[in-house]
């Protein structure tokens, strides 16, 4: 199990855990981002949001939220 | 059905069909609104927050209805304003009928919210959206199997070609006079369940809550944490056994489950979702095989060096797209209003009407208000390019490129574009704030847009850097414009570091699929932005005119825009505060009080007050004369930030909702403003260059 900000671009993945405060869990789980999901690394710059792939849904997630979705 | 519908609506003839609009952001919801009302659409605030509320008139079958857009949401949680407002307004205002507007090539995570919908109870008619895009991904959606399994009946539209719209009505129209529609009720699993059981059994003896809330739902949601409707139950007199009951069952699945009640809940809708995903939609290709065209194209947009100058250019070519092809329509528009000039003082001189009226009409009516109509092209055509690329798709990711820099700023990705249409209007400016979710990164991002040099500030510099800078005219302009951008940049890094200490809002945004923009779709959204700007213009720009010309003409006798009349004496008690900006006459004084109301009319004012009309050499020639190329400088710099237009203040406070920073937005940009032009000037004479 890894932060979702370690995945390189094109690597895979499960949600695992999604930590954060309430209210940003319960945003998160509208866009799809929940446990048991797969979704993929489209695009992961050294520092700045990352882009993933979640079925159709593509997503930007900054650096802090990205390193509080945990993954396999 | 139809007959139905047709009884209910004779039998209560008073009562108007009231259908909401509900979806995710990115279906296509907008679109359908629009083909729905086309025209008749009305744009104002949902009470008690800055949120937009849209609402149209449909015609149909001799029947109107009201269509209530409501905000675009994920879900129906208390995550911020918008679902709230969405939540509400289902809830309490009851619509005869929600048309639930969902992208059919993203069918799991657009249900979820349908599945929300489902579950307050409300009459729900599925738009599956977008029909033609999940096609081209050759994704297939058996739209009677999906219709069947939620209850409800589903409508495949392509809002973009008005197709399926027509039919869509009818369905809506048809389930609004239909019934009451029990709620969907998912199998949360036998612990929970049993705790919805017994709070349930507590609710009911809550004759009020009986009124306001279905049993079920509210249920769920104490269960679910739902933080602003906890709130409002509390407010409710004698719930304390409510109260106490939901601490309990919430103990209770935490020990069982191991797990917060929210996951659980989560866990089996989203179960409940996948069942019917499964079920009903067909994939030729899965999502891992196929790297779409729009991964494509972010692969290299996005691109840790790539992605900058790709933006760059977008920005670079917005600018010269409006002010290439603006600044000969600018042109045209002033010989016209120095044409209507002409040829109403010659009418109304043969008609033998006073000089006052000739004045009035000529000087201050058709000279103040054409020298705001100047700006239109380039205000429509920025926001023409600016919706072209945001309907392309294309400023998600620039949000998503500039978010490490913002970030920098402590701003937000999303703060970046409200910074962009700035350079336009103020006005919608503000209003484009409110994508930004986080209260503090929003009133951040207020605070500092009038900084942004809008069009209007524009001739203000044309004046000056003419009169003075001739030969590097562009350069001074254009330092301007960054002088701008730089206090901005400064202003917001102090206000994050000592007025909002707090952390900005975690930047999670949707990136829409590349698309090519509808001319439709693109012409709409040109036209909300750019009509803010048409409203002041026609409103207050028309009153400030007026009013400067009486008080140049009062008290009676005095020569027009004399020393003696009202605004010169007004000028003169203000002028000794701008000696140290090297601007302490009382003409610079009057233009800048006038210049509260609207930034350009200052260059209207120095030409009434110079006795030259605002167009032309005259002006620039008689500047030359009573200026300095320092004192011009400092006072450019002075028009650029001392306290926003009028407009943009009523808009700051409508966007605010607080007069307490309205006030601050004032007192601080005034306050900046002076000292920069003080530094200027004071600095360059340092220099030597006084």
């Amino acid at each position: 199990m890894k932060p979702l900000g370690f995945l390189a671009p094109g690597e895979a993945g499960v949600i695992k855990e999604v930590a954060g405060g309430i209210g940003i869990r319960e945003r998160l789980r509208g866009m799809g981002v929940t446990k048991g999901k797969a979704l993929r690394m489209i695009q992961n710059n050294a520092c700045g949001p990352v882009i993933v792939a979640l079925g159709e849904t593509r997503l930007a997630l900054g650096r802090g939220m990205a390193q509080k979705v945990l993954v396999e | 059905m139809e007959a139905a519908s047709e009884l209910a609506v004779q039998k209560t003839p008073a009562k108007e069909i009231v259908i909401a609009l509900a979806g995710n952001p990115n279906s296509g919801k907008t679109t359908i609104f629009n083909s729905l009302t086309g025209a008749r659409q009305h744009v104002g605030n949902w009470p008690g927050v800055t949120v937009e509320k849209k609402e149209g008139r449909l015609l149909s079958a001799g029947k109107t209805c009201r269509v209530v857009d409501l905000p675009g949401t994920y879900s129906l949680g208390a995550y911020s304003e918008d679902e709230i407002i969405a939540r509400n307004f289902i809830l309490h205002e009851k619509p005869d009928v929600i048309i639930n507007v969902v992208d059919a090539s993203n069918l799991e995570r657009n249900l979820y919210l349908t599945v929300q919908l489902l579950e307050m109870g409300a009459r729900v008619v599925v738009a599956l959206n977008m029909m033609d895009e999940a096609q081209a991904r050759q994704i297939t959606v058996d739209r009677e199997k999906l219709a069947g399994l939620l209850g409800v009946p589903v409508v495949p539209t392509v809002a973009t070609k008005n197709k399926g719209v027509p039919e869509l009505i009818r369905q809506a129209l048809a389930a609004a006079g239909a019934g009451p529609r029990e709620a969907l009720k998912i199998d949360y699993g036998r612990e929970v369940e049993a705790e919805i059981g017994s709070l349930g059994t507590v609710i009911a003896s809550h004759a009020r809550l009986m009124d306001r809330y279905s049993l079920r739902w509210l249920a769920v949601k104490l269960l679910e944490e739902d933080d602003h409707l906890l709130q409002e139950i509390r407010k409710t007199p004698d719930v304390g056994d409510l109260l106490a009951r939901r601490e309990k069952s919430l103990r209770r699945l935490r020990e069982i489950a191991g797990e917060e009640a929210e996951n659980l809940f989560a866990e089996r809708r989203y179960g409940f979702i996948g069942g019917i995903v499964k079920q009903t939609v067909s994939r030729k290709k899965t999502v891992e095989q196929r790297l779409s065209l729009s991964d494509r194209i972010d692969r290299v947009v996005t691109n840790r060096f790539l992605g900058l100058p790709i933006f760059l250019l977008a920005m670079w070519a917005v600018f010269q797209f409006t002010f290439k092809l603006g600044d000969p329509l600018v042109g045209w528009i002033e010989s016209f209003f120095a044409w209507l000039g002409g040829v109403t003082e010659g009418a109304l001189g043969a008609a033998g009407a006073p000089e006052w009226t000739v004045s009035l009409a000529v000087d201050g009516i058709i000279g103040g208000v054409g020298s705001v109509l100047v700006f239109i092209p380039l205000i429509f055509l920025l926001f023409l390019a600016i919706s072209f690329l945001e309907d392309s798709g294309y400023m998600a990711r620039a949000a998503y490129i500039m978010d490490r820099f913002m970030h920098a700023l402590g701003l937000h990705g999303k703060s970046f574009l409200p910074m962009l249409i700035g350079f336009g209007c103020n006005v919608p400016a503000i209003m484009a704030t409110r994508t930004l979710e986080n209260r503090q990164d929003r009133l951040i991002t207020i605070l500092i847009n009038p900084l942004m040099s809008c069009a209007a500030r524009l001739p203000v510099y044309v004046l000056f850097a003419g009169a003075f800078f001739s030969a590097r005219q562009g350069w001074v302009i254009f330092s301007l414009y960054l002088l701008g951008i730089v206090l901005a940049v400064v202003m917001g890094k102090l206000f994050k570091t000592f007025l909002f200490k707090g952390e900005s809002a975690p930047f999670v945004m949707e990136l829409p699929p590349y698309r090519l923009p509808t001319l439709k779709g693109t012409l709409i959204h040109v036209w909300e932005r750019g009509s803010a700007f048409i409203r002041k213009a026609g409103t207050i720009i028309f009153g400030v005119v007026v009013l400067i010309w009486v008080l140049s003409v009062l008290p009676w006798g005095v020569e027009y825009a004399a020393r003696e009349s009202l605004i010169g004496r007004l000028g003169s008690a203000l002028a000794p505060v701008f000696v140290p900006a090297g601007f302490g006459t009382w003409e610079a004084a009057a233009a800048l009080i006038f210049g509260l109301l609207a930034k350009e009319v200052v260059v209207g004012t120095l030409g009434v007050i110079y006795g030259v009309g605002e167009e032309g050499e005259g002006l620039a020639q008689i500047i030359g004369q009573q200026w300095t190329p320092l004192s011009a400088y400092a006072f450019m710099a002075m028009c650029l930030i001392y306290i926003p237009c009028a407009a943009t203040i009523g808009a700051i406070k409508r966007e605010t909702n607080s007069w307490k920073w309205t006030a601050f937005a004032i007192g601080y940009s005034l306050a900046l403003g002076w000292v920069v032009a003080v530094l200027i000037y004071q600095g360059g004479r340092l220099l030597g260059l006084g």
